[in-house]
């Protein structure tokens, strides 16, 4: 199984562990994870207002690369997954956007959508399938209480981003159990951490997250996993009642899997 | 009024929304986590804006609090999608000459150890051009 992959600025930076986990368990899992050359940053937000292009183009360009590669393209950051998706969508659907784009970037071939885009644990839900990883588990999380952190971006708009039912999603607590650990549903799991908002207003983030927080506790979840770092950051830095641990979700499948060292 | 309808038509399409669509249920303003932070909310963006009553919305701070966390889009029964509103709104401000929200001397002050570049670069794509 091989993919082309993007790992974006954050996870070069900040979030090395979330890239890390991916990579090493993704090679337990007998899968290549190939990171496009000379990619650029995603832009961190899907530009949503309809005459946006030059904002897309990083996004398109990525793509391009995993469709000239002959491959399907996996990212691991819920923002990077939602920006690169919904431009592949726009680039598909939108035709004012593909035109403009193409005329713009003359690409040997020009673009419209063709790369299919996998976040991380979709690859893992419908390429290698969480029975087989559940097989590959050598170390299972046995008894460990993990509540599942959506937030919006991997969920919403569920039109485009076709990754779960937004309003009851599986996927992350099927990945809980296939490691050997308990799910624990909470009622917050997608709602905001407070995102960007915090460069604005730091105890807008607080408020948001101390919720989230608040509700994890109350259904009594005892560590809680995400696949983004601006979530990761609200929620370890910014809560200032429940202080619930919050790991990537690749560095426990990298434990589980015996290859977290 | 000539200047507000321009106004309005450039938010539409920007936006690409029909505020027509909306039948004032509320259910957009029920279930967005920024409620407290904005003075007006989701379902007063669109109808302010199908009234063409849209100069308090450019001044008002809910621009910048509005998370694009697209629980008003998902939830919406009518599929109006205000959260395109309050985007093209606050780009109908950040477009025009200095009226960045946002700039690098605010920066160094908002930095701390961990803050991830992810968070800047989204809060310049929101706050500035
Ligand atoms: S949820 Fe939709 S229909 Fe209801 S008030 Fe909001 S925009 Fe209007
Ligand atoms: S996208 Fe903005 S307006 Fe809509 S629910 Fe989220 S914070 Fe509220």
């Amino acid at each position: 199984m091989n993919f082309s992959y993007y790992p974006g600025c954050t996870l070069k930076t900040k979030a090395k562990d979330l890239d890390k986990y991916a990579v090493e368990s993704a090679k337990a899992l007998g899968v290549t994870l190939d990171e496009i050359g000379e990619w650029q940053c995603c832009g961190g937000v899907y530009p949503v207002a309809k005459d946006e292009i030059a904002t897309k183009l990083s996004s398109v360009r990525t793509l391009v690369s995993a469709r000239d590669a002959g491959k399907d393209l996996v990212t691991v950051c819920s923002a990077c997954h939602n920006v690169i998706k919904r431009v592949n969508y726009d680039m598909q659907h939108d035709e004012n956007v593909q035109l403009k784009v193409n005329n713009y970037a003359q690409f040997e071939t020009p673009y419209h959508g063709e790369t299919n885009v996998l976040h991380y644990l979709e690859m893992l839900r419908d390429v290698v399938g969480f029975d087989k990883i559940k097989e590959k588990v050598t170390n299972p999380l046995t008894g460990r209480k993990i509540g599942a952190y959506y937030g919006c971006l991997l969920l919403r708009p569920s039109k485009e981003m076709a990754f779960d039912d937004p309003e009851n999603p599986t996927i992350m607590e099927d990945f809980i159990t296939a490691l050997g650990a308990t799910p624990v549903v909470y009622a917050q799991r997608n709602e905001c951490c407070g995102g960007y908002v915090t460069v604005e207003d730091k105890s807008f983030a607080t408020k948001r997250c101390n919720a989230v927080m608040a509700s994890a506790a109350e259904y009594g979840v005892e560590e809680l996993i995400t696949a983004c770092p601006l979530c990761m950051y609200n929620l370890k830095e910014n809560s200032t009642d429940h202080q619930l641990p919050v790991h990537y979700f690749t560095e426990l499948l990298a434990e589980a899997l015996g290859v977290k060292e | 009024m000539s200047e507000n309808t321009n106004l309005k038509e450039s938010i539409l399409r920007t936006s690409g929304v029909n505020p027509k669509k909306c039948m004032k249920c509320g259910k957009c303003s029920g279930t967005c986590p920024a409620f407290d932070e904005m003075e007006y909310h989701p379902h007063q963006f669109v109808a302010m804006v199908e009234k063409g009553n849209i100069e308090p919305l450019l001044n008002s701070k809910s621009l910048y609090y509005c998370l694009t966390c697209f629980a008003c889009v998902e939830r919406c029964p009518r599929s109006v999608e205000p959260a395109k509103l309050v985007e093209a709104v606050r780009l109908e401000v950040i477009r025009q000459q200095n009226q960045n929200h946002l700039t690098a001397n605010d920066i160094p002050a908002k930095l701390d150890s961990e803050i991830p570049q992810q968070a800047l670069v989204s809060a310049f794509r929101k706050y500035a051009k």
